[in-house]
């Protein structure tokens, strides 16, 4: 009897420290469930490794009818980033928001924000965030700095695109993944390096042999690798 | 059977004949000499070691992988950096590109850098400790070594050790240090750079002491209570003074106001044209004339429009007396000499149109609800302290208060503080990027006595001042001399009468001549090489812009004959470039055959429509500039050199190196020259 009091006492003083560390952050209680998650913004956001994402993550939670559910319970899983809170319920109008911090690892990482559905089970939907390392900045400045300008249709008050302005075939954008993933590192360097027509393409790329380093064009492909959408797959499945 | 009787026969079977007791002492000699063997067996080193070997085993590069790994402890040792890193050790896979699908450390390859791994070792760029051996030691702070792994997001500092030049793969500390200049932190902080020259201001905060010309008490106090209420984008910061003190404040910088050089010339007027016609014209004139390179306005959506160079004018006409305006316009250098403003040459006209626009844009709100009561002697005696206490001349110059010296701390080894002499707010993470980041955020969270100001920033903007301050740390200033990638800090001044005139117009607001000066417009130190003569004067006599999709533009400054004969006298013998004989570009070359082959490289080979417009029926190219007349603007050995090597004659230009040969280069520059605006002269 005097033996089971022991381990009784020994057991009771463990047990809080265990779930001391388990409690870290406790998940709000859903008060609503919904049946469809989809994502409002945020998502494909660029920064550097490590960093805060400028825009939190926001996801809205909706019922069979469509209409937004208040009050439902949103988890934010990836491996390598840091979500606060990464457990929401949705407000008001349905949405839940995150602020997002990258992982150290360049590359595209890939979200999934999970709702429990009400009969059990849950619904989610997948996002990515970019994070880009020493390269892929350097390839970001450089191609921002000489590529943009036809190769990105939206204006800044800074540049005005030139995109309409060139006879077609249309440049690319970085980011679309469709074209660009299958053209291997060696023609993308080529082409840039020696223009469009050392791939028997247009005369409008012009040649950046005698502008850039070998290591800033390494950059540039290394930097739409990182952006491409659908991801690049080297960089895919994190 | 007691305790005592069976320790004493254990103790008899050990020791109890010299024998037993000779085999004893061996065995504990044994059994100590094998601890620090077993300890190392089993360190945490090991482990990873043997996961690695286990780890390559099934990888198609196995054989090559085992051949390069080497089993023990690893070091990089540079004496002359004093680094000594045992990193590679664990991370033992830091060369191995072949392993780069890994996604989890330790035995990801270092993705790739402008440096070799062997050259400067880890701890330079990423801190920790890099002599430990175990992960705990090595990452975070301990008692012995409390500067723990720098956060990958501040990495960038790290190349600031070292390099002062801008570097295009380290955005973020760029960004840091243009705001260390821009938001004037340096007129309080000293800080010294790895190559011994101090963090130079850029932003010209207003000379004070003729404030009550200018502007009313009552602005004064709403302006000092909330900067950004007036204009959201001022740097000025806040300094959450009380109404009391603003009050005060307001009353001596009225009170200590002289009168300046231009209240003591006449005001010449001209009667601006009555009603809805004046506000037309005032509007369009404000547009032509360009203000908005520099000035921005906001519009009805909130956005701001325009440059950043000077003040923002959202709420000009709130605050400004209207006589001070119209004598301003007419000479800012009467009221302020060290004014980045030209003295425009405008008309009693434009003057009385600008002035009606600019008072026009006003918010009757900002100043409904001020009401300050009569200014008396105690309340500018507290107001001359405060401005002396807050160190409010650091920035700005006040008459009968002297700058202070030495004010804030010294921040030229910042990123190198020891923790304990850091103070923490509870709660918050103790490390120093979070201390800096924290203190730059919200300084007077550390304590409501504390002088230091809240300045308007976004968390990107604070993450980069960190990562600017980082830089700042022991090892960059003992950094040997040869690594420090210094910049220029050329100070140059043009001379002479045509120099004088360009004082007064202020060209190197916007123009750099011979490394000095800003980087809105194009960099004039070998624009005598380049240009023609009669293309200069046209030019300056109606700037028409050669990138007309650009928002800044050069403004016009009304010069007079003699005064445009000056600059462009000046312009075009002071600033040649070396190496311009004429004999590399024979004119007989420039033939109509030549020309016509330029034109099919034009069009055909090299696609230089896609971003020139050499005719504008057909072209439609916009990133560089418009070619219809350069064929009057430019030289053609300046058009020859830039096309062999634009970035030579042009640096950091878009434009890249065609690679062409000499015989291309010389066709299309019989091409261009070909390019001319009309038959009898001029600019379109």
């Amino acid at each position: 009897m005097k033996r089971v009091a022991t381990y009784g006492l020994v057991l009771i003083l463990i047990l809080p420290g265990c779930t001391a560390r388990r409690a870290a952050g406790p998940s709000p209680t859903p008060k609503a469930y919904g049946t469809q998650l989809v994502e409002v913004s945020g998502g494909k956001q660029i920064g550097g490794v490590g960093s805060k994402l400028s825009d939190p993550l926001v996801v809205q939670v909706n019922g069979a009818d469509g209409s937004p559910v208040p009050g439902a319970l949103v988890s934010f899983r990836c491996v390598g980033l840091t979500f606060n809170p990464s457990d929401a319920l949705s407000d008001s109008s349905g949405q839940a928001s995150v602020a997002v911090q990258l992982g150290g690892i360049p590359g595209s990482y890939q979200v999934l924000a999970a709702t429990p559905k009400s009969g059990g089970g849950t619904v989610t939907v997948t996002s990515h965030e970019i994070a880009l390392g020493y390269q892929e900045k350097l390839g970001k400045e450089v191609s921002e700095k000489y590529c943009t300008f036809c190769h990105d249709p939206e204006s800044t008050p800074e540049r005005v695109s030139n995109f309409d302005n060139l006879t077609p075939p249309s440049p690319h954008q970085f980011s679309d993944g469709n074209t660009l993933n299958p053209m291997s590192d060696a023609d993308l360097i080529k082409i840039i390096a020696d223009g469009g027509p050392a791939l028997g393409k247009s005369p409008q790329t012009p040649a950046y042999r005698g502008t850039l380093t070998t290591a800033e064009i390494k950059a540039v492909v290394a930097y739409l690798r990182a952006v491409a959408d659908p991801p690049y797959p080297a960089s895919a499945g994190k | 059977m007691s305790l005592g009787n069976q320790f004493g026969r254990v103790a008899r079977f050990f020791v109890g004949t010299a024998p037993r007791r000779f085999a004893s002492v061996s065995v504990l000699l044994a059994v100590v000499s094998s601890i620090a063997p077993t300890k190392d067996l089993f360190s945490e080193w090991r482990h990873y070691q043997r996961r690695y070997v286990r780890m390559i085993r099934n990888r198609p590069d196995a054989a090559r992988l085992e051949r390069r790994f080497e089993s023990g402890i690893h070091q990089i040792w540079i004496p002359e950096q004093h680094v000594v890193d045992r990193c590679s050790t664990c991370h033992v896979a830091l060369q191995e590109a072949s392993l780069a699908d890994l996604r989890k450390e330790p035995f990801r390859p270092h993705p790739p850098m402008p440096h070799s791994l062997t050259e400067f070792g880890c701890v330079v760029c990423h801190h920790g400790q890099g002599a430990a051996t175990t992960v705990q030691e090595a990452h975070y702070s301990t008692k012995a070594w409390e500067q723990p792994i720098l956060p990958s997001r501040y990495t960038e500092s790290s190349c600031g050790q070292c390099h002062m030049d801008v570097l295009e793969g380290t955005p973020r500390l760029n960004q840091g240090r243009r705001l260390l200049a821009r938001y004037g932190c340096a007129h309080c902080h000293a800080i010294t750079q790895p190559d011994g020259t101090l963090v130079a201001p850029v932003d010209e905060p207003p000379s004070l002491e003729h404030v009550a010309e200018k502007t009313t008490r009552e602005w004064i106090f709403a302006w000092v209570k909330n900067p950004q209420a007036y204009a959201a984008s001022s740097t000025m910061p806040n300094y959450r003074f009380s109404d009391q003190e603003a009050a005060d404040i307001a009353s001596f910088l009225v009170a200590q106001s002289t009168a300046s050089e231009n209240s003591r010339k006449e005001l010449k007027r001209a009667a601006p044209p009555p009603g809805d016609d004046a506000a037309q014209a005032g509007t369009s004139l404000y547009g032509t004339l360009f203000c908005s390179s520099c000035h921005a306005i906001q519009n009805a959506a909130g956005n701001l429009v325009g440059g950043d160079l000077a003040p923002e004018l959202t709420r000009v006409g709130s605050k400004v007396n209207p006589d001070w305006l119209r004598r301003w316009l007419q000479a800012p250098q009467g009221y302020d000499p060290k004014t980045r403003m030209p003295r425009y040459r405008y008309d009693e006209k434009q003057v009385a149109l600008l002035s009606t626009f600019l008072l026009s844009k006003k918010d009757d709100d900002f100043l409904a609800n001020v009401h300050l009561p009569d200014s008396d002697t105690a309340s500018i005696a507290r107001g001359k302290k405060l401005v002396a206490d807050y160190g409010c001349t650091a920035c700005h110059r006040v008459n009968g208060v002297n700058p202070p010296e030495s004010f804030a701390p010294d921040l030229s080894r910042i990123g190198s503080k020891p923790l304990f002499q850091v103070g923490f707010i509870r709660g918050m993470p103790e490390t120093l990027p979070d201390y800096i980041a924290g203190k730059i955020h919200d300084p007077r969270a550390f304590g409501p006595a504390l002088k230091m100001p809240t300045f308007s920033l976004t968390d990107v903007q604070v993450e980069s001042l960190t990562t600017a301050l980082l830089a700042q740390t022991d090892r960059a200033v003992t950094m040997p001399p040869e690594l420090v990638r210094t910049t220029s800090h050329a100070k140059y001044h043009p001379g002479g009468d045509a120099g004088r005139l360009m004082e007064d117009l202020r060209c190197q607001s916007c123009h750099s001549i011979n490394g000095n000066g800003g980087d809105m417009a194009p960099d004039l130190s070998f624009e005598g090489s380049a240009v023609q003569r009669k293309w200069l004067v046209d030019f300056m006599n109606n700037p028409n812009t050669l990138r007309p999709a650009l928002i800044r533009r050069m403004p016009k400054f009304n010069l007079s004959e003699a005064e445009i004969k000056s600059l462009s006298d000046y312009m075009l013998s002071a600033y040649q470039a070396s190496g311009f004989d004429s004999q590399a570009l024979e004119a007989s070359a420039l033939n109509a055959d030549a020309a016509a082959r330029g034109k099919q490289l034009f069009y055909t080979k090299y696609a230089c429509q896609s971003c020139h417009i050499a005719d504008y029926k057909k072209d439609k190219g916009y990133v560089g500039p418009a070619l219809t007349d350069v064929g009057d603007q430019l030289t053609p050995v300046w058009i020859y050199k830039l096309l062999k090597n634009p970035n030579a004659l042009n640096p950091g230009t878009v434009m890249p190196n065609p690679n062409l040969t000499d015989g291309e280069a010389r066709d299309l520059t019989a091409f261009l020259i070909t390019l001319k605006a009309h038959p009898k002269g001029g600019t379109t």
